[in-house]
């Protein structure tokens, strides 16, 4: 999703009006791609986000509360109470590491789920469809059934007593200890099929030919993963990565069906928090400027990303 | 290679084989529960016999799922069918002139890939009560469609980019102005990159809960999952019950799912070759 660079010049887009036969070979007729084809789209984009984003942007320096009128510009204090704020603090501490130990397990569960259905195994059509059905599961709804099995008489408990573990088994969901963790799970659960399935399409870019000379040339499984499998797969991390990073950052609907963001803050998210202070507490300035704290961050994030895979792949 | 079969391919499969049924438990459980009646004892996986159509039936009407259900179908299939129409429109131009303006227009679309939708939601919100959109289907709708046209956008133009002139060489000398050109010939030519919008968006509107919270919730035009966070908070714990109006929300897309998962995975994975 990077910038793209491949722009293929139409030859012939500013060649005259339409009608001129082509009359010498090779010549390219005059198509025109009429510029009021882009006005809807546009139309619509700017509506629904382009304007209200940079309001927003702006109102996060006011006292501007959605009723009134008028408002007046506060400086930076908004941002100054979303800092002093505790639970806005733990929202973004929470966000942040929600995140980032959800990429990273679900890319290492999507890359090995993706390896073991790539080939030979017999039933590697239908683990697919089985290890990519969560992902099409509503997200609230799937938090619901993960709540209740993770509940304190739930399915995991009981499997633990079952096992002789029953040391183990707690209110998964009502410790802050384990609550984030426990959301994280859930969303490996359901989005592994998703990185599994881009991860596939990345190994099946790799041609055969290239592993064959590799294991020619003496290079074990391990060592073959390493130096030849994984480098190729370098576009495939990086969309990965990137999808990971940004759906967890923006996480609201299986932590408000999990844990409605408690106990106390310990799963606050900053969505929920934004939600919460605008639609519950009605401080719509508090709400406002963390969701410019929140933009400013992903934005951070994705070219601080940018970043790091440009040098790796040049 | 390791193309053949052996011992280790098939400790891998019994591996995997059980992982997919460790998958498979959440959904086992939900559609078991659903089934119980609404005292029995025993947890997720425990089966109580006979099974019961009873919650199914209640959760029905109480939840009010089947008004919400036709919502969210109706928020789907327009948003998507407003989606192709102006994405795939708005790509034409903006792969075939090169002029300052449409690289502009370019930059500017797919630079919404980057901003949350959280940025706007405010004054969004303060705008769609002012004209009187709140609480109906249509302020879903335009949020969706506007959020979505970058990517959509960004998909359309890659794929045109690369697809030859001749076919609308070939319109324009049979006579064909660019309107028509666009919609009889060049439209149908970008059947993939349509699949692939189609459906990345109608499992993401479907089941998206975040705009129709705000916009529907507490109307009476709900969408399921909508429908469903109500109905969760009013039975808290009745899990029989709750779990049956889970399963009739999430009914029509895993029928979908099970019957298009070729093209669906597909779909998912080519959206994003970019």
């Amino acid at each position: 999703m990077a910038a793209p660079h491949a722009t293929t010049t139409p030859p012939g887009a500013r060649a005259p009006a339409a009608r001129t036969p082509a009359t010498a070979r090779g010549q390219r007729a005059g198509v025109r791609a009429p510029w009021w084809f882009v006005v809807p789209a546009v139309a619509v984009y700017v509506f629904i986000v382009v304007v209200p984003s940079v309001n927003g942007a702006v109102f996060s320096f006011t006292d501007w509360n959605g009723l009134r009128p008028g408002w007046s510009f506060v400086g930076l204090g908004n941002y100054a109470d979303v800092l002093a704020d505790r639970a806005a603090r733990d929202a973004l501490v929470n966000t942040l590491l929600l995140a980032a130990t959800a990429t990273v397990v679900q890319n290492v569960a999507g890359l090995l789920l993706a390896l073991g259905v790539n080939r030979v195994v017999r039933s590697r059509y239908v683990l697919r469809v089985v290890f990519f059905a969560p992902v099409v599961l509503t997200p609230l709804v799937a938090g619901y059934v993960w709540s209740f099995l993770l509940s304190p008489d739930g399915a995991l408990n009981e499997a633990l007593r079952a096992a002789g573990l029953g040391a183990l088994a707690h209110d998964w969901l009502g410790d802050p200890g384990t609550a984030l963790y426990a959301v994280v799970a859930e969303i490996v659960w359901q989005f592994a099929g998703y990185s599994m399935v881009i991860y596939l399409a990345g190994l099946q870019a790799i041609p055969a030919e290239v592993l064959e000379a590799a294991t020619i040339d003496g290079a074990g499984a391990w060592s073959r993963f390493r130096h030849v499998v994984l480098p190729l797969l370098n576009g495939a991390v990086v969309i990965n990565v990137m999808l990971c990073l940004i759906g967890g950052l923006k996480q609201f609907d299986q932590v408000m069906a999990m844990t409605g963001g408690g106990p106390g803050t310990a799963t606050e998210t900053i969505s929920t928090a934004i939600y919460k202070s605008a639609f519950s507490l009605g401080d719509y300035p508090f709400s406002i400027a963390l969701a410019v704290v929140m933009t400013a961050v992903i934005a951070v994030l994705a070219a601080v990303q940018f970043r790091l895979t440009q040098r790796r792949s040049s | 290679m390791d193309a053949r079969y052996t011992w280790r391919t098939l400790v891998r499969e019994a591996t995997l084989i059980l992982l997919a049924l460790l998958f498979l438990v959440p959904l086992a459980g939900l559609l078991n529960v659903s089934l119980k009646p609404q005292d029995s004892e025993g947890g997720a996986l425990a089966f109580a016999w006979p099974p019961t159509l009873g919650n199914y039936a209640r959760a029905w009407d109480e939840a009010g799922l089947g008004a919400a259900l036709a919502n969210s179908f109706v928020i789907t299939v327009v948003s998507v069918a407003l989606i192709i129409a102006f994405a795939a429109a708005a790509a034409y131009p903006l792969a075939r002139v090169t002029r300052g303006w449409s690289r502009a227009t370019f930059f500017l679309l797919v630079g919404g890939l980057l901003v949350p939708g959280q940025l706007a939601l405010l004054p969004l919100y303060a705008t769609m009560r002012d004209v009187g959109l709140l609480g109906t289907l249509w302020a879903v709708i335009l949020i969706n469609v506007g959020q979505q046209i970058p990517f959509s956008v960004f998909l359309y133009t890659m794929f045109l980019r690369e697809l030859p002139l001749d076919y609308e060489e070939a319109a324009l000398l049979d006579g064909c102005g660019p309107v028509r050109s666009f919609v009889t010939v060049v439209f149908p030519l970008l059947r993939p990159v349509t699949g692939t919008v189609v459906i990345l968006n109608a499992v993401g509107i479907w089941n998206e809960f975040f705009t129709p919270l705000l916009y529907l919730g507490g109307s009476d035009n709900t969408t399921a999952p909508v429908a469903i966070y109500g109905f969760v908070s009013q039975y808290v714990s009745q899990w029989p019950l709750i779990f049956a109006g889970l399963v009739i929300s999430v009914v029509p897309i895993l029928v979908l799912y099970f019957a298009l998962q070729k093209h669906i995975i597909k779909g998912f994975a080519g959206g994003l070759k970019g």
